[in-house]
């Protein structure tokens, strides 16, 4: 892998088969003042917590964002859903430029845009009824569905696979799960395009995951709504999105299609995030075995992240140049179009068993040398 | 003091949980949901000690209420001066001559020595009095306290920290102080001073002063408890749908404060009903001939009650520790309802 080999790709041009760009996010970029010093309290620095990232997400399809806990993959949802301002960069829906639009000049597009909240628990009011949850959405938009407000409710809960007679209940007489359901018959009340869908399903049971996931799934099909979907591991996302981006301390480090990415990623630390994915092995298919990789270390702090390619304080290929200079998101040669990878020294397209594991985790190191001993 | 015991020992109670959602969902063929202030209505009936010093409070109130009514029925009023009309009952020195002050059928708390008013309708006008102060003082409160509290907790920023800083200096006044030194002053804003001062002014006055120092703690519980609130994502939530902050306040944030509001409101009315009483004891507040239940302590501490007719004394002291006593236990039976997991 030399440097020769990398082709200064235009962005997203030749992937565009799936559509037009519904969403398009250039440059965005948010910093949180960090304020201290005595006695005048000052800005002494900024969480770097989205550092100018790009995507676009196109009509009906499902875009997934996976990153580390802390890495911004929040702070983006809410920056597209404008419940934050940007520091800078654009955020455009349909070609029109909202990054910077009041709540007035919002109105038209508002219900085109809506979110599903990762904490089923404190995403709905306790102190209103589930038809009154659902048909908020309808009655600040002053939508009118045709038979009226309460039956759009019941079909709404019936879309969601709830008992339609329910929505005279209270929030506390649902499950997580439930819960859930209800949070996402609201975020469907306003018919949406786009649906910023924030850790759906990572407060719920194993269990209960599996059929949210399936819910979304469907409704993604069926009503053709496009999908902003953040989750913290991959497992989720395979199922789910055409194409995943993979975030890592507020930068975007790959991101391409599905099969890209599960099966020719590039950039180590995409590697590391496939081979934390639980195996699961399609039946009657004998799966190759797998690398293993396994990180050392916390992620750094985003208030001062560190120079060149953030993830080199992790990374086991970092050399001199990962310090100093920034690797631009860009398609190496070999991938397909619209598989981009930010790095010096990209891994090799496979995600197959290596001769020797990395393992730069000191603790687990020792470990694995006691149990193959045994 | 707090139900667990009760509950307990009532043996009416069957489930007794804080946990809303299994005893809920047991009850899957009820469609109707229970709202929050249901099941806690349903928790504050099983505690004994609650309902019991409910219904103190509100024969209270009522006694305040129908006082006009009450003493028509028992033909007499607190203004009627008994040592002119009736001299016979008085000695010399204006002290009822039967004994514990002049009780009997016809005066059944008995007469005030000097003037000889009728200590049971005095004491009906007189708790009239001081509750209607203690509630309106409650209402411009809570008022104040909303407005204040919630802006500072949901808009944050600059107008949190002006309104935590006020806050912090009014706090520092020392209250007992402040209304004694206080009260003539604003007395003197809409009267002058050589002017006979109406009883109306008085009230306003009370209440203005009392309400200003009043405020600061509730508003301080609910600037916490929206703060807390505006963090919650079913606030994030209607902001994406597109609603204004007025509407978020009016509906996402209100309904969520109701039980700090209640718990904190329940806490507030005795203790300005004592602060009122002490004002009035202290002769800044409420005057003769007007009955206030403060002034009737003062009363009976002058020096010709206090030697001559002990009695007196019991009337407006029992009621008025019966009254504090019951609304403090409501006080904490309300936040135990509210909060069950406080109680435990
Ligand atoms: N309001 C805020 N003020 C200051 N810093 C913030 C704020 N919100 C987020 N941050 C910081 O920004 C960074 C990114 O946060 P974000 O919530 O976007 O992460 P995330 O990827 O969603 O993580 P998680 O998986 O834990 O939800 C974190 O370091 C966080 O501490
Ligand atoms: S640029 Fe260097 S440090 Fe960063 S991922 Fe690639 S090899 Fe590792
Ligand atoms: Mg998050």
């Amino acid at each position: 892998m030399t440097k020769d080999l990398l082709l200064p790709a235009p962005r997203d041009e030749g992937a565009d088969a799936g559509g037009e760009p519904l969403l398009e996010v250039s440059g965005l970029t948010k910093h949180f003042p960090v304020k201290g010093g005595f006695p005048i309290r000052r800005t002494i620095g900024a969480v770097q917590a989205v550092d100018g990232i790009d995507l676009s997400v196109r009509v009906g399809e499902s875009f997934g964002l996976v990153g580390e806990s802390g890495c911004g993959k929040s702070t983006t949802g809410r920056l597209i859903t404008r419940l934050m301002e940007p520091t800078a960069g654009t955020i455009s829906y349909r070609g029109k430029d909202i990054s910077r639009a009041s709540r007035r000049e919002l109105a038209p597009i508002r219900s085109e845009i809506q979110m599903i909240f990762q904490d089923p628990y404190s995403s709905l009011n306790p102190r209103q009824t589930v038809g009154k949850i659902i048909s908020g959405p309808m009655e600040i938009n002053g939508i009118e569905p045709p038979g009226g407000r309460e039956k759009r409710v019941r079909e709404l809960l019936e879309i969601v696979g709830l008992n339609p007679e329910h929505f005279n209940r209270f929030p506390h007489e649902f499950s997580g799960g439930q819960r859930q359901r209800i949070g996402v018959a609201r975020a469907l009340a306003l018919e949406p395009k786009l649906i910023v869908a924030d850790e759906p399903v990572s407060a719920l049971d194993v269990s209960i995951q599996a059929q949210v996931v399936n819910l979304l799934q469907k409704v993604q099909r069926e009503l053709g709504i496009a999908f902003l979907f953040i989750a913290h591991d991959l497992a989720i996302v395979r199922h789910f999105s055409q194409r995943v981006a993979v975030m890592y301390l507020g930068k975007i480090i790959e991101v391409g299609d599905r099969d890209s990415i599960y099966t020719r990623p590039r950039h180590p630390y995409t590697h590391a995030l496939l081979s934390a994915v639980p195996e699961v092995s399609v039946a009657g298919e004998q799966a190759p075995a797998r690398e293993r990789i396994r990180l050392a270390g916390d992620v750094p702090s985003p208030i001062d992240p560190p120079s060149g390619c953030r993830f080199r304080t992790r990374c086991w290929k970092a050399q001199d140049k990962c310090a100093t200079e920034e690797p631009p998101l860009v398609q190496l040669s070999g991938n397909r179009a619209g598989h981009l990878t930010a790095c010096h020294f990209p891994e090799e397209p496979t995600t197959e068993a290596r001769e020797e594991d990395i393992i730069l985790d000191p603790a687990l190191a020792a470990l694995e040398e006691d149990t193959s001993k045994d | 003091m707090t139900s667990p015991i009760d509950i307990e020992g009532g043996g009416t109670s069957v489930v007794v949980d804080g946990e809303a959602g299994p005893s809920a969902k047991a009850e899957t063929v009820q469609l109707e949901g229970r709202s929050p202030g249901r099941l806690m209505w349903m928790r504050f009936k099983r505690d004994r000690t609650g309902v019991i010093s409910a219904c103190v409070v509100i024969f209270f109130f009522a006694i305040g209420l129908l006082a006009p009514l009450i003493s028509k029925l028992y033909g007499k009023d607190p203004y009627t001066v008994y040592a002119d009309e009736r001299p016979e009952l008085f000695d010399s020195a204006g002290v009822p001559v039967q004994p514990n002050g002049g009780i009997s059928g016809e005066f059944w708390f008995g007469l005030e020595p000097g003037n000889g008013y009728d200590v049971f309708t005095k004491l009906l006008f007189g708790i009239r009095t001081s509750l209607m102060i203690s509630l309106a003082v409650t209402v411009t409160v809570v008022l104040t306290g909303i407005l204040l509290g919630v802006a500072a907790g949901y808009l944050g920023g600059r107008t949190d920290f002006a309104i935590g800083r006020v806050i912090d200096f009014l706090l520092a006044f020392p209250a007992q102080l402040f209304f004694i030194a206080s009260m003539p002053v604003v007395v003197s804003l809409f009267v002058s001073p050589r002017d006979e001062t109406p009883t109306y002014v008085r009230v306003l006055a009370l209440i203005i002063v009392q309400w200003f120092l009043g405020w600061m703690s509730l508003a301080r519980i609910l600037r916490g408890t929206s703060l807390a609130l505006r963090e919650r994502e079913f606030i994030e939530a209607a902001r994406v749908s597109g609603a204004s902050s007025w509407r978020i306040i009016r509906k996402e944030i209100l309904p969520n404060v109701v039980t700090p509001l209640l718990v904190q409101a329940t806490y507030l009315l005795p203790s300005f009903v004592t602060a009122e009483a002490g004002l009035s004891f202290l002769g800044v507040g409420i005057v003769e001939p007007t009955p206030d239940w403060g002034q009737m302590f003062s009363k009976a501490s002058t020096e010709l009650v206090m030697q001559n007719d002990i009695t007196y004394m019991f009337f407006p002291g029992i009621s008025m520790i019966i009254f504090i006593v019951a609304f403090n236990l409501l006080g904490d039976s309300v936040r135990d309802a509210f909060d069950p997991k406080t109680a435990r």
